[in-house]
């Protein structure tokens, strides 16, 4: 079978499963349907966009710096967004939401042309470095959002953008998220530009690939898709760092091909995490950002230690 | 034709080349010689627009170099580095593919797909097709980045040292490909060699650098000289002529 009709189908049965996971008792009739539409619904398919998002933007990402190890949670995107919204709030707080959105994606933009122009700056010899870098430049970014929150008594907000959950997730509260899964859905039609870049600079050049273009395009949609999830649902670390080098191990780096089992298992990761934080403590929930900060170390740790086996 | 004219470079302070002005006839192997650190990659690079210009022109046919449109000039020549540095997790077949990617920017037609096929053949890499990049040995890689320099069509090649890795048998066939390609269909092909007896073997011109700077150009029989081994390369080698043909005595 092939693999992205495995995946479906794993992410088939989790996305059921996943309806059936609740505290509210799930009765019959009008009831029933309403619990769906109001709440059961709305989280799955914020689930499923933002880790299928997520894990899209990491691959992007990947490319756009040459390097595995960079995830737009942890290297300034996502800090980006945050500090956006934080302004936003602080300075026009009667702004209506897409405005807001608007700021979020252009200071995620920002951050990560910043995180760009350090990265090529650094030797292409020493990839952990550019990954180190990252996380010290996403620390900064993130340190400055809690000191401007600290001034401006707004503590209790970063928590809702930094830690990442979908216990909040309801119909009306939520629908944003489409607009981030209509942006990964077109990053799709530039897959073939992504893989040449991914192939460095002299093969770009050479194929007559637009590398500005490209690149500008990539930078746009990673940074609208991690605004967009850290507004609705916060952070959510390590989904755009494991799921492209777990599939990129296996199937390779072609991305027309790849990038749908990226974001399929992206989607499949979340939300396996996210049905474990709703049961560990049931009838507590625990956040999908811990969850997966766990299970995404160790995750890490095994693909670090594991031969890649692509096409042998 | 490949016009180069008045064509400067340097790094900080230091000249890489200095005023070239250089004619390459459409059709034909052209081989480009020089001992090391001569520039002759950098001149390919900057044919190729891998670098910016600083000084001076370079046209290819009507197109002119710096303000042409890339997409354009990846029809119509293509480069082979020294050094590939691909990176990517790709099979064989995927890597000769993107070399159609000029023409049909993500949308491969049938026409692409048998030029791809081709090329596989050509460079003899049936067996390796749906192998990953990084589990080929140096010449297969090599093979493999031709095959889809091959598929990129284009009527001016230029190659940066493409024996690299190759063995004989490989290195002989490739020679002799780039031979066919420029004789049945005009294709032009510059090349940078480094052993002087392939390039006196099949190449049309020679050009050679040294120092940055452009040294005696001609026909391999005009040129190929004790004399030149001893001003360009600083070595007193030995021409030799066996058959009609020229040796160098290593």
């Amino acid at each position: 079978m092939r693999p992205i009709a495995i995946g479906l189908a794993a992410l088939l049965a989790l996305s059921v499963l996943s309806l059936f996971v609740g505290v509210a008792e799930l009765g019959a009739g009008d009831e029933a349907w309403a619990l769906m539409t109001i709440s059961r619904v709305p989280r799955l398919m914020a689930v499923l966009i933002t880790g299928a998002g997520l894990a899209i933007c990491g691959s992007i990402l990947q490319v756009l710096v040459r390097n595995r190890f960079v995830d737009p949670m942890t290297v300034g995107t996502g800090q980006g967004a945050a500090l956006g919204i934080l302004l936003v709030t602080i300075f026009l707080p009667s702004a209506p939401v897409l405005v807001k959105m608007a700021v979020a994606s252009a200071t995620a933009l920002a951050a990560s042309v910043g995180f760009l122009l350090i990265a090529q700056r650094l030797p292409p010899t020493q990839p952990y470095l550019v990954a180190l870098v990252g996380l010290i430049y996403g620390g900064i970014i993130g340190a400055g959002v809690t000191f401007v929150a600290y001034q401006a008594d707004l503590l209790q907000f970063i928590d809702i953008w930094t830690q990442g959950e979908f216990s909040g997730v309801l119909q009306g509260r939520y629908e944003l998220l489409w607009l981030a899964a209509g942006v990964a859905a077109l990053s799709y039609l530039a897959a073939d530009q992504f893989a040449i870049l991914g192939m460095g600079r002299t093969a770009s050049i050479n194929l007559g690939l637009n590398y500005g273009q490209v690149m500008l395009f990539g930078l746009i949609a990673i940074s609208v898709v991690s605004a967009l999830t850290v507004v609705t649902v916060g952070m959510i670390p390590f989904v755009g760092l494991i799921v492209p080098n777990l599939v990129s191990r296996i199937h390779g780096d072609n991305l027309r091909r790849t990038l749908p089992l990226i974001g399929c298992s992206g989607a499949a990761l979340v939300l396996g995490a996210d049905i474990l934080g709703r049961l560990l403590r049931y009838p507590f929930e625990i956040p999908v950002g811990t969850v997966l900060g766990i299970l995404g170390a160790v995750l890490f740790l095994w693909l670090l230690y594991r031969p890649a086996r692509h096409a042998r | 034709m490949i016009s180069v004219s008045d064509l400067s470079y340097g790094y900080r302070d230091t000249p890489i080349l200095t005023d070239i002005t250089l004619e390459i006839p459409k059709g034909g192997v052209t081989a480009l010689i020089g001992p090391n650190g001569a520039g002759k990659s950098t001149l390919l690079s900057l044919i190729a627009r891998l670098m910016p210009l600083q000084s001076g022109r370079i046209m290819v046919d009507e197109l002119k170099i710096g303000t042409c449109a890339s997409t354009d000039l990846a029809q119509r020549l293509s480069i082979l580095p020294q050094v590939p540095e691909i990176a990517a997790r790709l099979t064989v077949a995927e890597l000769v593919a993107f070399g159609r990617y000029p023409y049909h920017k993500g949308r491969p037609g049938a026409e692409d797909l048998a030029q791809v096929e081709t090329a596989i053949e050509v460079f003899d890499l049936q067996a390796l097709a749906h192998r990953s990049l990084d589990t080929l040995s140096g010449g297969q890689r090599q093979r493999a980045l031709l095959a889809m320099i091959y598929a990129q069509d284009t009527d001016y090649m230029l190659l940066d040292e493409p024996l690299n890795n190759l063995d004989i048998a490989a290195s002989r066939a490739l020679m002799q490909l780039l031979r066919q390609m420029a004789e049945t269909h005009g294709r032009t092909i510059v090349i940078v060699l480094h052993d002087i007896n392939y390039a006196a073997a099949y190449a049309d011109h020679i050009v050679t650098m040294k120092e940055g700077h452009l040294g005696p150009c001609g026909a391999p029989r005009d040129i190929v000289t004790d004399a030149l081994l001893r001003d360009v390369f600083q070595t007193d080698a030995k021409v030799r002529r066996l058959d009609g043909k020229m040796l160098i005595d290593v």
